[in-house]
């Protein structure tokens, strides 16, 4: 009894998760890796500092802002692209990126993410002696 | 709050405008008639249009313009933006997603009939371009005295 009274409670949260999910929108993403880090860049436009959020779980990056604009209460919709307003995304991370030092920089609605790898994997130039 | 330029609410006849919208997004666009000016979903800039009794305001999402590069025009009640987001490209790295727009864009809308063109305002912050437009004056609502 008790086992399906968690199942039916499972489903009912896993269905709101994805009503939630639907709402979100999809930031793009343009992601380059060089010899020390992988950059990150997402377009959230209308996040401000205070609605952002980057946050490391385990492995996982994920990124999240919520869209802020002063408008009058009285406003309604004319005509919508923009159905909602939080931006979530999530990365996973691989075990030679230094997660402790990642740096986020948000500029006019563009969120810049850099992800150092540790120093240890960065590539080496080996000096070659001749003799 | 925020939520009135997004949400799906509203009263019976934006939902019946946003019904439309939708239907011709989905089926009238092979063939059949669609707004002269409508474009693909997905389509750059995404705009968002929303209006109270004393003005309309187009909420234009384009994250990291090129502030020079920015222009507005309003002819016959037809708002063209266009602008130029650079590209990001860092030294000597490789490019694994590259999803963001960059380049030129220009996009027009209609507008609500009642706007008045000339008292146009734009802001551009958060990478959000804001154009604030106020209805005509004639288009306002007005209380009508009594007279005894």
């Amino acid at each position: 009894m008790t086992a399906y009274k968690d199942i039916a409670t499972n489903k009912e949260t896993a269905a709101k998760e994805v009503a939630e999910q639907r709402l979100v929108l999809r930031p793009a993403v343009d992601i380059f890796e060089n010899g020390e880090s992988i950059e990150l860049y997402a377009d959230v436009p209308g996040v401000t500092e205070e609605g952002l959020s980057v946050e490391v779980d385990g492995k996982t990056l994920t990124v999240q802002g919520d869209i802020q604009i002063d408008m009058p209460n009285e406003m309604r919709s004319l005509y919508a692209d923009v159905r909602s307003t939080r931006y979530q995304r999530a990365f996973t991370l691989s075990d030679e990126l230094d997660t402790g030092a990642i740096r986020a920089e948000l500029n006019d609605g563009v969120l810049a993410v850099t992800i150092p790898k540790k120093e240890e994997v960065r590539p080496r130039k080996i000096e070659v002696s001749v003799g | 709050m925020f939520g009135a330029i997004t949400n799906r609410e509203g009263d019976l006849f934006d939902q019946f405008s946003r019904l439309q919208q939708q239907l011709e997004d989905y089926w009238a666009a092979p063939g059949g008639p669609a707004s002269i000016r409508a474009v693909a979903p997905g389509s750059y800039p995404a705009v968002n249009i929303g209006g109270t009794t004393e003005g309309v305001d187009v909420y234009v999402f384009a994250a990291g313009l090129d502030k020079d590069s920015i222009h507005l025009e309003v002819q016959h009640n037809v708002l063209t933006v266009g602008g130029r987001v650079p590209a990001t490209q860092p030294e000597k790295a490789r490019p694994y997603l590259k999803e963001r727009f960059n380049g030129e864009f220009r996009r027009a809308v209609a507008l609500p009939e009642d706007v008045d063109g000339e008292s146009a305002q734009a802001k551009y912050r958060n990478g959000l371009l804001q154009i604030s437009f106020k209805r005509k004056a004639e288009a306002q609502p007005r209380k009508i005295e009594i007279t005894h």
